[in-house]
C-alpha cells in the first residue's frame, strides 16, 4: 500500500481543492482528511457518514468543593495558571494531573474527555476517513494518527493500494503526525514571499524525517519571478516541480458549487491537474 | 487594547490584515492617538511566521526560548519509576538501570521533579525556538519561530506574549485553526477580528472560529477578504448569528500581486490606510 | 522468560494487535511455565507518547521479548535501551505468533518499522 500526503505549510494555496480533484482522478483509493482543525475536504466530497467514533484526549480535572479544604496546594503547583479561586479553567488546563496527584484530601476528580470525533464515510469517489476536533481542544496530532490508522486498516482489509491524505497546515504536531510513514509528500505552494518561506520550512521538515517530496506551484502566473525562485529552490534541494497551475478563478467557482475542479470544468486548469496527477501516480509506483 | 486577528482556516489573509492594520495605525497623519500610544504587532503564528516578510523589521533582539524539561541525577535515581507514572505526556521511560527522556513530548508541568521521592530530578532548558524583535514603520514588531521537529507551540507563544504592553495598541496575528496554539494566542484579547473568505471553506471554518471565541468569551466581528459578489452565505450566517461584518476587501489581482511581492498593500495603495483606521475605530466602539 | 505480545483479546487464540503503542492489550506469556496473563494497555488512549507508555508497561511486567505488528521509533528505542528484543510482522493469533517466534520465523527488529513518533 502506498500513501501520498499533500501539505502546504501556509493555508490558502489550494491544497484541499487539489486533493478533491485527485479524489476524482485516482482509482481504488481511500481518502483521508488530516486537516482536523479545519477539515474542509468533506465540503467537496460530500460524504455519507457510516461510522462515528469518539476520540478521547487528556483527562479533565474538577475540584469537588465539598471536599476541598482550600489549602491552595494545587494552585501553587499548577504551572499553567489554570487554577484560580479553587476552580480549574478547562481551557488553560493542559491535563498534567499534578493537582489531582498532589491534593492532600483527594478533592480533585478526573474523567476522560471526549475532544473530537472521527468518521468513516462513503463518497461518490470512494471511502473517506475524516475527523472533527472539538473547539478549544488539543491533541490534534493524536487524532491525526488515529484517523490515518483507521484508513490504512480499511485499505488493507479491502485490498486498496493507495491512500491520499489531505495534511494539516503548519509544521507542528498534527503535520508531523500526518507525515509519519508516508511514501510521498506533495507540497502545494504559491509564488508569494510567504509561500516560498513556508515551502522552505516544509522541505526542511521532510528532509528532517527523510521523506521524499514533490512540489506543485499553484497560481504560478500570479508572480513569474517568484515562480522562478521556487523552481531554483527546488533544483537546489533536488526536489522535482511536478506541476504548475494557473491563477484560475475556476477553483473558487468549483468550490462555491461544492464540486471537485476537474468535474466542474474540463478547461486548461483541469488538464494541468490531470497531468500533475499522472506524474505523481508514476512517482508513487503503486 | 489587544486585538487578535484569527481565522479558522489558513490562507484567508490574516497576516495581510494584521500587518496592514498595524502599518496604517502607526502612520502619524492617520491616527495621532494610535501613533502616540504606539503600535505593537506580535506574530504568534510560530509554526509559519510570515509577518516579518511584510514588516521587514530591523531585528534588534533575538532570544532563544527554552522549555524546562527534566534532568535526572543518576547518582540519586533508584529507578523506582514514579516519574514515568506521573507524566501525563509519557515523556519519561524508566528501565531497571536507566531513564530515557523525551524532551519533545514534555509540557514542563514539573510533576516528575515534584513527585520524585529521591529528589533526583532537576530541570534544564530545552530549546524550542526563538523570538525576534525589532521595529519598522513605527511598529514595534516581534515574532516567534518554532524549531523544526518541535511540536509544542503554546509555550513559545506564551513567551512572546510576555512582550505585550497593554497601554499600546497591540495587534496579535494568531495561528490558523481552533486548537491549542490559537487559544494561547487569542486568550486575553479585548477583541478578535475573524478573517474569512467568501467560499464554503471560509464559511465552514468561520463557524468553528466563532464557536471557539464563544468559549473564550472574547468579543468578535468578521472581515471578509477577497470579496466578490458570488457567494453570500457568509452574510446570511452572520446576519442570523448577529455577528457584525466590519469590512470587505475585494478580490483584486493588484492586492494579490502586492502581497506576492511581500509588500504591504496599504503602503502601495495608500487609500486603504483610512479604511484600516476606520476598522480600528469600529473595533474600539464594539469592544466597549 | 516473559514475552509481551500486543493483543486484541485475552487468550492465546486472540488476534495479534498490529499496533504496538495503541494495542488493546498485552498478553504476557511465560515461556517457562507456559502461563499467560492479559494486561490492558493504559496507553491506548494516551494523548501522546503512547509507544513509550506501552513499552513501560511491557518492561514493568518483566518482558524480555516483545512481539507485535509494527513499532515506532520511540518505543523501539526505549525497549532496546532496556535490553528488550523486539520482533515485528506478527499477523495471526497469539499462539501462532509465539510458535513462529520459537521457530525463528519472526523478523527481529533492528530499527523502527514505522515513521517518526514523538507526536504530541
Amino acid at each position: 500500500m502506498k500513501e501520498l500526503t499533500v501539505l502546504s505549510g501556509k493555508g490558502g494555496t489550494g491544497k484541499t481543492s487539489l486533493v478533491g480533484a485527485f479524489a476524482v482522478l485516482a482509482e481504488n483509493k481511500v481518502m483521508i482528511d488530516c486537516d482536523v482543525d479545519a477539515a474542509d475536504l468533506h465540503l467537496i466530497l460530500k460524504p455519507e457518514v457510516k461510522e462515528t467514533n469518539d476520540f478521547y484526549g487528556l483527562n479533565e480535572y474538577l475540584i469537588n468543593r465539598d471536599i476541598c479544604i482550600e489549602c491552595g496546594k494545587c494552585e501553587e503547583l499548577c504551572r499553567f495558571k489554570a487554577i484560580d479561586n479553587f476552580q480549574i479553567d478547562v481551557i488553560s488546563c493542559e491535563g498534567c494531573g499534578i493537582c489531582f496527584l498532589a491534593c492532600p484530601v483527594s478533592a480533585i476528580e478526573t474523567k476522560g474527555r471526549i475532544c473530537g470525533q472521527w468518521f468513516i464515510s462513503k463518497t461518490k469517489y470512494g471511502p473517506l476517513v475524516h475527523a472533527k476536533l472539538g473547539i478549544a481542544q488539543e491533541n490534534s496530532g493524536k487524532l491525526v494518527a488515529e484517523v490515518r490508522k483507521a484508513a490504512k486498516k480499511m485499505a488493507q482489509k479491502k485490498g486498496i493500494s493507495l491512500v491520499i491524505t489531505d495534511g494539516s497546515p503548519g509544521i507542528g504536531c498534527p503535520v508531523i503526525a500526518s507525515l509519519s510513514g508516508t511514501d510521498l509528500v506533495l507540497i502545494v505552494t504559491e509564488p508569494t514571499v510567504s509561500g516560498v518561506h513556508d515551502l522552505e520550512r516544509i522541505l526542511d521538515l521532510c528532509a528532517h524525517f527523510k521523506i521524499k517530496s514533490l512540489v506543485c506551484i499553484n497560481k504560478f502566473d500570479l508572480n513569474l519571478k517568484k515562480t522562478r525562485e521556487i523552481e531554483e529552490l527546488c533544483k537546489e534541494r533536488k526536489v522535482e516541480v511536478a506541476g504548475k497551475i494557473d491563477y484560475d478563478p475556476i477553483f473558487t467557482k468549483a468550490l462555491i458549487k461544492g464540486m471537485p475542479v476537474v468535474e466542474f470544468s474540463d478547461g486548461e486548469t483541469s488538464r494541468r491537474i490531470k497531468t500533475l496527477w499522472e506524474n505523481i501516480y508514476e512517482k508513487l509506483n503503486v | 487594547m489587544i486585538i487578535s486577528i484569527a481565522s479558522g482556516k489558513g490562507g484567508t489573509g490574516k497576516t495581510t490584515i494584521a500587518t496592514n492594520m498595524a502599518f496604517s495605525l502607526a502612520q502619524k497623519d492617520n491616527c495621532p492617538a494610535c501613533e502616540q500610544a504606539g503600535v505593537q504587532l506580535l506574530d504568534c503564528d510560530v509554526e509559519e511566521p510570515n509577518g516579518y516578510i511584510f514588516i521587514k523589521p530591523k531585528v534588534e533582539l533575538r532570544e532563544t526560548v527554552f522549555l524546562d524539561v527534566p534532568q535526572i541525577d543518576e547518582e540519586k535515581c533508584t529507578h523506582c519509576g514514579e516519574c514515568a507514572k506521573v507524566c501525563a505526556y509519557n515523556a519519561i521511560f524508566v528501565a531497571d538501570n536507566k531513564v530515557i527522556l523525551f524532551p519533545q513530548l514534555c509540557h514542563s508541568c514539573g510533576g516528575c521533579s515534584y513527585f520524585c521521592p529521591q529528589n533526583a530530578i532537576s530541570e534544564v532548558g530545552h530549546e524550542i525556538g526563538e523570538i525576534a524583535a525589532g521595529s519598522a514603520y513605527g511598529i514595534e514588531f516581534a515574532y516567534g519561530k518554532l524549531n523544526i521537529g518541535e511540536i509544542v507551540a503554546p509555550p513559545l507563544i506564551k513567551k512572546l506574549k510576555e512582550r505585550i504592553n497593554e497601554d499600546k495598541v497591540v495587534i496579535i496575528d494568531a495561528p490558523p485553526g481552533t486548537s491549542c496554539p490559537v487559544i494561547e494566542a487569542v486568550k486575553g484579547s479585548d477583541f478578535c477580528l475573524l478573517v474569512t473568505e467568501p467560499t464554503p471553506f471560509g464559511l465552514n471554518d468561520l463557524k468553528l472560529a466563532v464557536e471557539m471565541l464563544k468559549v473564550l468569551k472574547v468579543p468578535f466581528a468578521v472581515l471578509i477578504n477577497r470579496w466578490n459578489e458570488e457567494y453570500f452565505e457568509i452574510d446570511s450566517y452572520c446576519n442570523k448569528e448577529n455577528i457584525p461584518i466590519l469590512i470587505r476587501i475585494p478580490l483584486e489581482r493588484k492586492i494579490a500581486e502586492v502581497y506576492s511581492e511581500g509588500s504591504l498593500f496599504s503602503k502601495e495603495l495608500p487609500e486603504w490606510q483610512e479604511t484600516f483606521c476606520k476598522l480600528f475605530d469600529s473595533i474600539v466602539e464594539l469592544s466597549k | 522468560m516473559k514475552i509481551a505480545i500486543s493483543s486484541t483479546g485475552n487468550d492465546l487464540l486472540s488476534q495479534v494487535d498490529p499496533r504496538f503503542g495503541r494495542c488493546q492489550k498485552f498478553l504476557i506469556f511465560d515461556s517457562e511455565t507456559l502461563g499467560f496473563e492479559a494486561v490492558p494497555n493504559e496507553a491506548v488512549n494516551a494523548a501522546g507518547g503512547a509507544g513509550i507508555k506501552a513499552a513501560q508497561l511491557a518492561v514493568d511486567n518483566g518482558a524480555k521479548v516483545v512481539i507485535t505488528g509494527s513499532i515506532g521509533p520511540n518505543a523501539f528505542n526505549v525497549l532496546s535501551g532496556a535490553g528488550v528484543q523486539v520482533f515485528a510482522g506478527a499477523t495471526r493469533n497469539i499462539q501462532s505468533a509465539i510458535d513462529d517466534y520459537k521457530a525463528g520465523k519472526l523478523q527481529k527488529v533492528n530499527q523502527a518499522t514505522n515513521g517518526p513518533g514523538a507526536r504530541g
